[in-house]
């Protein structure tokens, strides 16, 4: 168990600049999230901290110790990689044993650890197979069983989970996250999965274009982003941007539809009184039970797409699509009248130009 | 016989394996036969197509008299030696050339063009410098010319079979605690061993029949079998008989090769490795 900590991060290949000037610390025990678009540079910063990169820039400490210079074996770090990697030639338990072989470990400690490993993750039965034998969750178990067996300082994760179909990939993600309980071991985790970011993450650290966008626990990353980027990455369906100006009675649509505003929102955005803003709303905040209590909008209905419980209702203020999340019986269909009250508690505003959140 | 066998398809078939059979084992068979025929039955008209009193005189001749026999055990000390040699080096240069990109883009295809001279160019030069520093008509010199003609092939192969290994594979065992070597005598050979043996066999079968370079830089000492050949063509005649019999003294050992690595040139080792 260990605190990782990055400083000054950069990392080129060649003329790529690929991770621009990271700065993170992860607590002991920690279950750290690096999510973000595919380029982001998350994968690289994991392959960084297992020395499977070279730093260009900045220092890598594990447990206090600076790691830059060591060799991956060195550091103390266990990988789990998304293709899982599991040696073909090598059966399953030589596959799990595999690391501790490399360490000269006594044979009766290897088949006692590999066998612990394997009950964990109920693969004992699995143990003589080889891995082409097995399923893809199976293999993956295996690719986990071959990091946990060692005790690692670290847990390194790159993209576990992206090889599997969706209800396994439901599946081998509370796995993970009841062995991240079981272990108490410092996880480092990469996915472009928001989802599994939310799920699984104590601390979401959310990337974009080499850097750091904000980080943070899930809650507040998802109720309080600092910016367009990350209010638009996190949630399920996407949270709604609609332009609209900030004007004293509230914001005014560019269809000229009026939400009032709160006394004590007025003054908390006076400076931008007059200004062209971004006003974000997610759609669960955007419902019909609110009509009379709070301020609403009147549309027409353009799309409905059931879910179940709740069904999605797209239509349109001022030329632009907003989704609602609805009660499924009270959705209406599409080409009919709408009208939905906005819940003013939960909504930001954004500046135009550069994105932030105000 | 079941409805059926008798279709166009089927007899086409026939007539078509039969006539590739025909076509393959013909040469053999009259190898075969020529070499255990007395020798006036050679070129006799109707040809014998199987002697009355086969003979083994033909082969006593080529491997004694002819000194086959020492071209034989010439040929397998230099052909083994020079094949383990290429596919050791070959392996290793290809790992870095696949795996570290050393030298660029240019010094892989350099070792590939390596292929594009044509020997005759580079055979005077290579026997003068034998000639001064002592390597003519040695083992060792004709291992060295041998292996550094197979090299580009070797590394061409085994560079393709590294490039298209996962190289998680090897990463995943840096970080379980293998150092470089480690994580390539234990992971990467092992995985790349078909790749090995296909590389081994074409190095060997080249250098098994290789005639050329043989006849320059060896004469009585080190010379191989192909070399041997010679003595059978003269100004009196062709010794059909011996060179047949030492034709099929120089199979025996391709065939035991092809015998213990026909299962190792399968491929698909690798299948199952990742994904799912």
């Amino acid at each position: 168990m260990a605190h990782v900590t990055i400083k000054g991060l950069h990392k080129h290949f060649g003329a790529v600049h690929v991770v621009k000037g990271i700065d993170l610390a992860i607590a002991d025990g920690e279950f750290a999230v690096l999510v973000g678009p595919s380029g982001c540079g998350k994968s690289t910063l994991l392959r960084t901290i297992a020395g499977l990169e070279t730093a260009s820039e900045g220092t890598i400490e594990i447990g206090g110790r600076t790691v830059n210079d060591m060799r991956p074996r060195d550091r103390d770090v266990a990988m789990v990689f998304q293709d899982y990697a599991l040696y073909p030639h090598m059966t399953v338990a030589e596959n799990i044993g595999f690391g501790l072989r490399a360490r000269n470990f006594p044979k009766p400690e290897i088949e006692t650890r590999v066998r612990r490993a394997a009950k964990m993750l109920n693969i004992e039965q699995f143990l003589d197979r080889l891995p082409r034998q097995l399923s893809g969750g199976q293999r993956q178990r295996v690719a986990i069983g071959r990091a946990i067996v060692r005790n690692p300082q670290i847990f390194l994760f790159d993209e576990p989970l992206s090889n599997l179909d969706a209800q396994l990939r439901d599946e081998m993600r509370s796995e993970i996250k009841r062995l991240h309980q079981e272990l108490g071991a410092t996880m480092i985790y990469v996915t472009h999965d928001q989802i599994e970011a939310m799920t699984l993450a104590d601390r979401i650290v959310l990337m974009n274009a080499g850097q750091i966008e904000q980080s943070g626990s899930p809650l507040e990353l998802y109720e309080r982003p600092r910016t367009r980027f990350v209010a638009g990455f996190l949630g399920s369906p996407k949270i709604n941007f609609i332009r609209a100006t900030l004007a004293e009675p509230g914001i005014v649509f560019t269809d000229g539809q009026t939400l009032p505003l709160p006394e004590s929102a007025i003054n908390r955005y006076k400076n931008h009184l007059g200004k062209a803003v971004v006003f974000g709303i997610r759609p669960q905040h955007i419902d019909r039970s609110g009509i009379g209590r709070t301020a609403s909008i009147t549309s027409r209905i353009d799309l409905v797409q059931p879910t179940g419980a709740r069904t999605y209702v797209t239509f349109a203020i001022g030329g632009e699509p907003v989704m609602a999340e609805l009660d499924a019986h009270d959705a209406g269909k599409p080409g009919d009248e709408l009208k939905v009250a906005f819940d003013l508690d939960h909504f930001i505003l954004i500046e135009p130009e550069n994105g932030n959140v105000l | 016989m079941t409805r059926g066998s008798f279709t166009r398809a089927n007899i086409a078939r026939t007539l078509l394996l039969g006539g590739f059979m025909l076509f393959t084992f013909a040469p053999l068979y009259w190898m075969f036969i020529t070499s255990i025929k007395p020798s006036d039955d050679y070129l006799a008209v109707p040809p014998v197509w199987f002697p009355t009193e086969p003979t083994i005189l033909h082969y006593t001749a080529a491997l004694f008299a002819y000194r086959g026999f020492d071209g034989l055990i010439n040929s397998i000390i230099i052909s083994l030696a020079a094949t383990l040699l290429s596919t050791g080096l070959g392996t290793l240069m290809a790992y870095s050339l696949a795996r570290f990109n050393t030298g660029g883009q240019h010094l892989s295809f350099w070792v590939l063009s390596q292929r594009f001279l044509p020997p005759i160019a580079t055979v005077l030069p290579i026997f003068l410098i034998y000639r001064a520093l002592g390597l003519h008509d040695t083992h060792f010199g004709l291992i060295i010319a041998y292996t550094v003609f197979t090299l580009p092939v070797t590394v061409w192969m085994m560079f393709a079979y590294f490039r298209q290994m996962p190289k998680s594979l090897e990463e995943a065992a840096l970080v379980d605690g293998c150092t470089r070597w480690q994580s390539l005598w234990r992971v990467a050979i092992p995985l790349a061993a078909p790749g090995i043996v296909a590389a081994a066999v074409f190095a060997f079968i080249a250098c098994w029949t290789e005639f050329f370079f043989a006849l320059i830089l060896t004469s009585r000492t080190a010379f191989t079998l192909p070399t041997v050949f010679r003595a059978f063509l003269g100004f009196q005649g062709a010794q059909y008989g011996e060179a047949s019999a030492l034709s099929m003294v120089s199979l025996v050992p391709s065939i035991i090769l092809g015998i213990l690595v026909q299962r190792h040139l399968v491929r698909g080792l690798t299948l199952g490795a990742v994904r799912g």
